[in-house]
């Protein structure tokens, strides 16, 4: 199966066990496993490709221009991560199945399960670092979603934001030292960079880049001092626990180091760093873990101190060291994924984690007692085991580790940490299992059905196999240790074998699992020094660093931004002439290059009526009716600016976008105060004046100095103006750039207007079944009303008038393509008509005699400028490429037919639908607030509203 | 003509600015509107000012305006009825809400004067 299909089916996949969740719990699981085990099959079916060590590449271009391409990669590294995420990922479907609750929304769980198998398997498979990183962060994201899916405990939304922070971080990092190792190598194909190793650790950004990288691959994979999210992610589902922070999540970070291993380690930089973080992780990991009482947090710090041994080996720069850290990554995944299972299934039948608590569970729970006690075991380093292996090739290379120029410092801490260890395995097995059995538990443990003791029996069976028989695993550990090291070193000679004879890692363990029993026997007096040892919480440390930083934040926007309009309109206004005014000062200027044109008498008389329009609007914007009338003078002075300066196109639009704009404020005035009281200081009107008057100075400077001069370079209306008939077939060349040349643009533009439309729609909506209801219904008006509602002479007038619109809508729609005129003027127009209906014969009239709704007219536009602009793949060329062609029908003159002219039927329609739905929901505010009917057309009728006469109109409505 | 055309873009803006810093709903959407006029000459005055010379091709005429200034403002303008439509939806809701059109939250103590006068 190609492997797109493999990343791409947990993603589609998610999609179903949504869909799913009515159809019962068991159906749910089964198409969740369904989805992983296609992919599984899909995984293996490439198994013999990659025995044969051969590389496994697909890939389409993505975004070449910026080196994101879509390739995919399948080596034995990337094969042996897969197979862990689908494989375990599947055990882990079958346990949650049997895991969750009835209470748990089962669809919601496997949906961010998928997402985050999905985004696992890309990142192991991916060939560019970019994609990698896009489903490194939809990892962070996914696991947020699962640890704080039990969203009504406070401790997993806390975990869940502790975790995303810290790995969004790590994974912003990450960003950042990827990119500067793809400008390095100057590509983003990890198969080239894996290529480059000399040319990297010679960059003097070496040890940025790898800084960076680190950061990100030691927070997602929990190294100090970034450990202590990991525990606090155990307040997910235990599923998860499994899942995401023993399996495969926290290894992501370790398959990146293993990844990266051939051009990045080596040299001092990466093994002082990852030698000593994974080091400290490991001690440090092993000594909390010993002394934690809930069964998932020993658990969790045992996971981190795991990691740590993973890290230390990656860290040696050693062929040996990899490949004792590929070993016990799949040994770590075998056990540990066994004991969280274990654990849940404890949780699951005695209701309680706290290992003070149990005891025991031998006689009550014997399957789940050897499955926990097999893993665990493996875990403390016990022979016939998996995890004996590959723990005592671990302690071989910490023997030979040399750190700091001490020989015994690493050896000596990897014993110490092994010591713990293997005590907390101990007292795992026997705090929980052994002693006497108790009559306290919270329920009463048994072994539960085999849903949920078979997943975690299959891996510790694969325990044993592997501790008994090395063999087994040897071949496929130095096919994968063979991609890790990618050429950079050779493959190690050494088998693996059970008797190595007394070599001193041997010894090492010896003391280890003797230490571990001393611990077992000590372990109350440890406890109790322990527990008066002060040390520091990593939790309020993290919430006290978070607190500071919001406080910093708060110090810094809150002047700035208190959440008042007028504020940071007046800090924006004033920031924004301050950086223009730099830019003037500072910047050169060039002469003229242009003369100024001499205006006539009538620009001047123009331009005074505009000025002295605003000016009035200023001065009088209190009186708000008349601000209005004021506005519409300032926008038909704009119009016919428009026509004088060789724009019939705009001056068409900007004149009936009034019309609408004037006819929606009016309606909304007449439930607005009529006036504005005066309010501010005259202070602080100086200030704003004063605001006002740099920035209109500063806009004019602009706009004369700009106009006096020609552009630095050719414009591409040059362009346009060559080949709007040729190429658009039209002679309208702004019609043509609207539906040809910049047709994807407005057909963005008509989906936004749509949108704007149906916000307002919804807003009124919401209005309307809110408390302003009733106020609107109770609501008295505040203006004296005329006394005739509709005068007979506007119902007459624009019913006739209305073909005659319609019809010169058509028109100018038609002529678009060669004159003014075109989709956004016609769709105006026939608005216009349609609401001089609603204003002369009143809301109810009309709307019985409207035929289709408007989201309908909008949504048809949508789709007809969109499926026109699809019609263009079909004879195989871009989105929206246009085509025409002239035909002639006797005894008509020869004309034209443009597939543009289909796209601005969309436009035309969508923006008829758009005003429509606008002014209709501003209207049907009123009609609740004025309770017209059939009976009277008109809904604002201001003499019904008269206080006396409102009162029988509303005893007649409610008759 | 460049300096009216200009200044006239200078006073819309000083106007919009003003009105913008109004306390109310009603003059904040007028000053928007204002800006909207502003910008929407600025962006079409950078195809400089030509008079007589639309840009509609016909024979024998050599002489053009930039046409793609224009096609920008045209849908410019509709869009900015779109979002006046809205931004007076918002406030209108807003005052039906509360019986308050401040566009800043007021301290307690003058809602009662806000409510006195609608």
């Amino acid at each position: 199966m190609s492997l797109f299909f493999i990343v791409a089916l947990p993603f589609f996949g998610a999609l179903l066990p949504g869909l799913m969740n009515s159809a019962g719990r068991s159906a749910c699981a089964g198409v969740t496993f369904t989805v992983s085990l296609l992919a599984f099959i899909g995984l293996l079916s490439n198994l013999p490709t990659v025995l044969a060590g051969d590389v496994v590449m697909v890939g389409i271009d993505w975004m070449p221009v910026l080196g994101l391409n879509f390739t995919l990669m399948l080596d034995g590294l990337g094969f042996f991560f897969a197979t862990l995420i689908l494989g375990i990922g599947l055990l882990i479907i079958a346990y949650a199945r049997n895991y969750l609750s009835r209470d748990d929304n089962m669809g919601e769980f496997f949906t961010y399960l998928l997402l985050f198998q999905g985004a696992m398997v890309g990142i192991v498979l991916s060939d560019n670092i970019l994609l990698l990183l896009v489903f490194w962060e939809i990892t962070s994201l996914s696991s947020f979603l699962l640890i704080g899916y039990w969203k009504h405990l406070p401790e997993g939304r806390q975990g869940a934001r502790m975790a995303l922070t810290v790995t969004g971080m790590g994974g912003l990092a990450m960003i950042g030292g990827m990119l500067i190792l793809g400008q390095i190598v100057g590509s983003y194909d990890l198969s080239v960079i894996l290529q480059n190793r000399d040319l990297i650790q010679a960059d003097p950004l070496y040890v940025t880049a790898l800084i960076l990288i680190l950061l990100g691959c030691f927070t997602k994979s929990a190294q100090f001092p970034f450990h202590f999210w990991l525990p606090h992610a155990m307040s997910a589902p235990t599923p998860v626990s499994a899942y995401l922070h023993s399996a495969t999540m926290v290894k992501a970070g370790i398959f990146l180091m293993a990844r990266m291993w051939p051009v990045l380690s080596g040299t001092p930089e990466w093994f002082v760093i990852v030698t000593s973080a994974g080091l400290i992780t490991m001690v440090l990991g092993a000594v909390i873990a010993l002394f934690k009482h809930d069964l998932k947090a020993l658990l969790a710090f045992s996971t981190v101190s795991h990691l740590g041994l993973i890290t230390m080996l990656l860290g040696t720069g050693s062929a040996f060291g990899a490949m004792a850290a590929v070993f016990h990554i799949l040994n770590h995944a075998t056990f540990k994924a066994a004991l969280f299972m274990s654990a849940g299934i404890i949780d699951h039948e005695a209701h309680t984690r706290d290992i003070r608590r149990l005891g025991g569970l031998r006689k009550l729970m014997p399957v789940t007692f050897m499955i926990a006690s097999l893993a665990a075991l493996s875990m403390a380093g016990i022979p016939l085991l998996n995890g004996f292996l590959s723990k005592e090739m671990m302690l071989e290379e910490a023997h030979h580790t040399v750190l700091f120029g001490s020989h015994w410092l690493v050896p000596a801490l990897a014993t110490f940490g092994s010591v713990f260890s293997a005590a907390y395995c101990f007292r795992l097995i026997g705090h929980v299992f052994f002693g006497p059995v108790r009559d306290d538990y919270p329920a009463k443990p048994h072994d539960p059905n085999p849903g949920l003791w078979m997943p975690p029996a299959i891996l510790a069976v694969l325990v044993v196999v592997i501790g008994v028989a090395p063999f087994v695993a040897e071949p496929f550990v130095k096919l994968v240790t063979a991609s890790v090291l990618g050429g950079a070193a050779d493959l190690p000679s050494a088998h693996f074998k059970i008797w190595h004879g007394l070599v001193p890692a041997l010894f090492m363990s010896i003391i280890a699992v003797a230490g571990g029993l001393v611990m077992i026997a000590v372990f109350n007096p440890a406890l109790r020094l322990w527990d008066r040892t002060p040390r520091p919480e990593a939790k309020p440390i993290f919430e006290a660093i978070v607190e500071s930083v919001t406080q910093v934040a708060r110090l810094l926007i809150l002047p700035l931004h208190n959440g008042a309009f007028s504020r940071f309109a007046a800090i924006g206004a004033i920031t924004i002439i301050a950086a223009g005014f730099h830019a003037w000062t500072t910047g050169t200027l060039g002469a003229p290059t242009r003369e100024a044109q001499a205006a006539s008498p009538v620009v001047i008389a123009g331009w005074v009526m505009l000025v002295a329009a605003t000016a009035g609007l200023v001065l009088m914007h209190r009186n708000r009716l008349l601000s209005l009338i004021l506005i519409g003078i300032v926008g038909l002075m704009v119009s016919i600016g428009f026509v004088f300066f060789s724009a019939p196109d705009l001056a068409m639009t900007q004149f009936t976008v009034e019309v609408v704009t004037i006819i929606l404020l009016l309606l909304a005035l007449n439930f607005l105060p009529k006036f504005t009281p005066v309010e501010s200081t005259v202070l602080r009107r100086v200030r704003d004046a004063g605001v006002a008057i740099a920035g209109g100075l500063a806009t004019f400077g602009l706009a004369y100095y700009y106009m006096l001069r020609t552009s630095v370079a050719p414009p591409i209306s040059e362009f346009h103006l060559a080949n709007s008939y040729k190429g658009g077939g039209g002679n309208n060349v702004v019609n043509v750039i609207l539906v040809d040349f910049r047709g994807f643009d407005t057909y963005g533009e008509i989906i936004v207007l749509g949108i704007a439309a149906l916000l307002i729609y919804a807003l009124t909506e919401t209005l309307l079944s809110g408390p302003v209801r009733a106020r609107l219904l109770n609501r008295k008006p505040d203006q004296k009303r005329a006394g005739n509602k509709h005068p007979i002479m506007m119902v007459v007038l624009t019913r006739v008038i209305m073909p005659v619109v319609l019809l010169v809508g058509f028109y100018i729609f038609l002529r678009g393509h060669n004159e003014p005129g075109g989709g956004f003027i016609a769709g105006l127009i026939v608005s216009i008509a349609v609401v001089m209906q609603y204003m002369a014969s009143g809301f109810a009239w009309t709307s019985a005699r409207l035929r289709y709704p408007y989201h309908g007219v909008i949504g048809a536009g949508v789709l007809i400028a969109g499926f026109t602009g699809i019609g263009s793949w079909f004879v195989g060329k871009p989105f929206l490429t246009s085509a025409f062609t002239y035909v002639r029908i006797p005894p008509f003159h020869k004309f034209e037919l443009a597939t543009a002219a289909l796209f601005d039927l969309g436009v035309f329609l969508a923006v008829v639908g758009a005003v429509m739905l606008s002014l209709e929901s501003f209207s049907r505010l009123a009609k609740r607030a004025n309770m017209a009917d059939s009976e009277y057309p008109m809904d604002i009728d201001p003499s019904r509203d008269d206080p006396d006469s409102a009162t029988s109109g509303q005893a007649k409505e409610e008759v | 003509m460049e300096f009216l055309v200009a200044s006239a873009i200078g006073i819309l803006t000083a106007g919009g600015i003003y009105l913008t810093l109004r306390l109310r709903t009603f003059p904040v959407i007028m000053g928007i509107s204002l800006l909207t006029y502003a910008v929407n000459v600025f962006i079409f005055a950078s195809g400089r000012l030509t008079v007589g010379a639309p840009p509609i091709l016909s024979d024998g005429v050599t002489t053009y305006t930039d046409p793609l200034p224009q096609a920008l403002v045209l849908t410019a303008i509709v869009i900015s009825f779109g979002m006046t439509a809205v931004v007076v939806m918002i406030g209108l809701g807003a005052f039906l809400g509360s019986d308050d059109d401040h566009v800043d939250d007021q301290p307690e103590a003058s809602d009662s004067k806000a409510e006195g006068q609608s």
